[in-house]
């Protein structure tokens, strides 16, 4: 039996450009370019890893998200993936995390899986919960936050490197993993690659296909609101000096004055 | 007055700071009631009524320890079916917050991670968040069911409020999904002596600069001569330089302390990220292009090397 792999990747817009929030205080997607979240892209390649050790893998690369987020999933294709899924619906604009994996669980139930993989955070939104959410709705263990992960006989097994503790963690498939920007380099997409990600099948999936209703998602079906988004105040510009030999001191200076020492 | 749950953040009954940070949060809204869970959870108790928790709701049992987060979302859960809260708050650790947003789901509540701030509001508690490497700040509610909110640390100050803090077991039965993932094997962290990353008052950092692992015995001095934490870029820590549990950033802690002094660090996005909300920013590059002179209360230009060795005799010399 074939090991089924789904790999949740998210389209966001690129952390070194001019990120706002749009009047509508979601996201602004117009002025700044998108790509797949650098987070993710582990996910990919750990999807890969694994599905290389399977005798028979297929990895599934899916997304919620605008028209254009299909440049997440052209490149996760590049990097390797079989196939995409692509949820893309007018009404999804505005959904918080819990729209959000509404819709990834229905849309991961339908594709068919024996493991989920995606990444530690967005590196939008950054919330870091939808995959402990997902193994939630899904009523599967969640093995999160690993630092090494690995699938042999039905099992998953990983290092989980938490505040107090590293834990050695084991879970019986299906299950939902997460892993870290610790769990090894992504690969680069080869030429032969991107020519070959042309030719992947992308299905693209509506709420209806997902049996999901307009008001269950989007601004008005979420369950948190924002009031407000103001950019912060730019630091009044600092005193900066060079160091001609009393730099340390000047600096030891400054910190007495504020009283830090 | 409507109650409050805070999820209580402990190591064998030892309350960690967020913890105490929150009960000042939820006093704004409510009574606080605090959950503790698994080893030495009673123990909690008189820390907690000390910073104003009316009452204490603790339980333990193996599975807290041998089995990941599931555990604890249905303890918090029976606590949240005893005392009906009007909102539920819980330290943003990693744990943390997988174990509020778990919650939220099965109480059919919206959740909001990494607030900075609480206020109350006609519409229930109002979250300050800061978004986008917190070069936003965003206010957002909960607006569906009882507000799962995470707070991240040095987000309010500690302060001492007595109260009843009454103890109460907690009943508790594990649903199905509990024991769905074992923790087969547990290493701790080997103390070091400094103050906690997320909950020092001074962070001292290292980055690319430093240039070796045993340059780092030089930001450690520093930090030792301030009583401060000592942090790390992500170039430090993939050089090998220092452990991955001392980065700071988007990928590792997010700190945000009194004071925050960056060494050889240039201030690349993902760093800035992490550490952006502190209060006083200081840096030592000897590039005077470096894009964290952008954020710095006070900088100096120079070698790392010459200047940190200097800053701490100094430090030293005026605490006697
Ligand atoms: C600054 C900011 C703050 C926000 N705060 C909140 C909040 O407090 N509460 C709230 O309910 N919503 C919030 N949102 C909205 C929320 O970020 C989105 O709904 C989002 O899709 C899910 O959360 P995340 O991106 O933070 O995911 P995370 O939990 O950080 O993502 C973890 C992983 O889940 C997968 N994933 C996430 N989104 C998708 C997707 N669309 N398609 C495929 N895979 C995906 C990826 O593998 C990702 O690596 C916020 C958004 C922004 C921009
Ligand atoms: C998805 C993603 C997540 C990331 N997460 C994080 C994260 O959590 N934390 C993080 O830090 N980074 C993170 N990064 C990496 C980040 O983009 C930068 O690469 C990193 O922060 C650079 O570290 P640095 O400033 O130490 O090194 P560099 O950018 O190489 O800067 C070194 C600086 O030291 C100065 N210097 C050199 N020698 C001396 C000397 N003798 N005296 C004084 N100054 C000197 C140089 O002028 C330079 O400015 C992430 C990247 C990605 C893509």
């Amino acid at each position: 039996m074939s090991l089924r792999i789904v790999v949740c990747v998210k389209y966001v817009p690129d952390a070194t450009g001019d990120r706002k929030f749009a009047d509508d205080l979601t996201v602004d997607r117009d002025d700044v370019d998108g790509l797949l979240s650098e987070l993710d892209e582990y996910a990919v390649e750990q999807a890969l890893q694994i599905a290389e050790e399977a005798d028979d893998a297929e990895v599934t690369v899916l997304t919620v998200g605008p028209e254009d987020a299909k440049d997440a999933l052209r490149k996760a294709l590049s990097m390797g993936a079989d196939k995409a899924v692509h949820v893309e619906d007018d009404d999804l604009h505005g959904s918080d995390v819990m729209a959000t994996s509404l819709v990834l669980a229905k849309a991961i139930e339908k594709t068919g899986y024996d493991v989920v993989i995606a990444g530690m955070a967005s590196t939008d939104g950054t919330m870091g919960v939808l995959p402990a959410i997902l193994a939630e709705r899904l009523g599967v263990p969640q093995v999160t936050l690993l630092s090494e992960v690995k699938i042999e006989d039905g099992k998953v097994t990983g290092r989980r490197d938490g505040d107090t503790a590293s834990e050695q963690l084991e879970a019986a498939l299906p299950a939902v993993v997460s892993v870290t920007d610790q769990s090894g380099e992504a690969r680069y997409p080869s030429f032969k690659g991107i020519m070959a990600a042309k030719k992947k099948p992308v299905e693209s999936l509506e709420l209806d296909d997902l049996d999901i209703d307009a008001d269950e998602v989007g601004l008005e079906g979420s369950w948190t609101r924002v009031d407000s988004a103001a950019e912060r105040p730019a630091r009044t510009a600092g005193t900066i000096v060079k160091d001609e030999g009393e730099g340390g001191k000047q600096l030891a200076e400054f910190l007495a004055s504020q009283k830090f020492i | 007055m409507a109650e409050i749950l805070v999820y209580v953040d402990h190591v064998d009954g030892a309350v960690r700071k967020p913890t105490l940070e929150l009960l000042t949060l939820a006093r704004r809204l409510g009574e606080p009631v605090a959950v503790a869970l698994g080893n030495g959870a009673a123990d909690t108790a008189a820390a907690l009524a000390e910073h104003g928790a009316v009452k204490v709701l603790t339980a333990d049992a193996p599975e807290f320890a041998e089995y990941l987060v599931v555990p604890k979302v249905d303890a918090l859960q029976a606590a949240y079916d005893a005392v009906s809260p009007a909102a539920v708050l819980v330290p943003s650790s990693a744990e943390g917050k997988e174990i509020a947003a778990r919650l939220a789901v099965r109480i059919g509540s919206g959740v909001i991670t990494d607030a900075v701030d609480i206020e109350a509001g006609d519409e229930g508690p109002v979250a300050t968040q800061a978004a986008f490497a917190a070069s936003f700040t965003t206010k957002s509610r909960v607006s569906k069911g009882t507000p799962v909110i995470t707070v991240k640390p040095n987000s309010a100050p500690v302060e001492a409020a007595p109260a009843a803090g009454a103890v109460e077991a907690l009943a508790v039965s594990f649903g199905p999904l509990a024991t769905g993932t074992k923790v087969t094997a547990r290493t701790p962290r080997e103390s070091t002596g400094r103050p906690e990353l997320t909950e020092a008052a001074i962070v001292v950092s290292g980055g690319r600069g430093v240039n070796g692992a045993e340059n780092f015995a030089i930001i450690e001095a520093l930090a030792d001569s301030l009583g401060a934490a000592v942090g790390a870029s992500r170039a430090a820590v993939d050089a090998g330089w220092y452990p991955h549990s001392n980065q700071v950033g988007q990928t590792g802690k997010s700190v945000s302390p009194q004071l925050y002094i960056a060494s050889g660090i240039s201030g690349a996005i993902q760093h800035r990220a992490g550490m952006q909300t502190s209060k006083t920013i200081v840096a030592i590059n000897k590039d005077a292009e470096a894009p964290i002179f952008d954020l710095v209360d006070y900088g100096v230009v120079g070698d790392l090397f010459d200047v940190v060795p200097q800053l701490t005799a100094e430090v030293q010399a005026r605490k006697g």
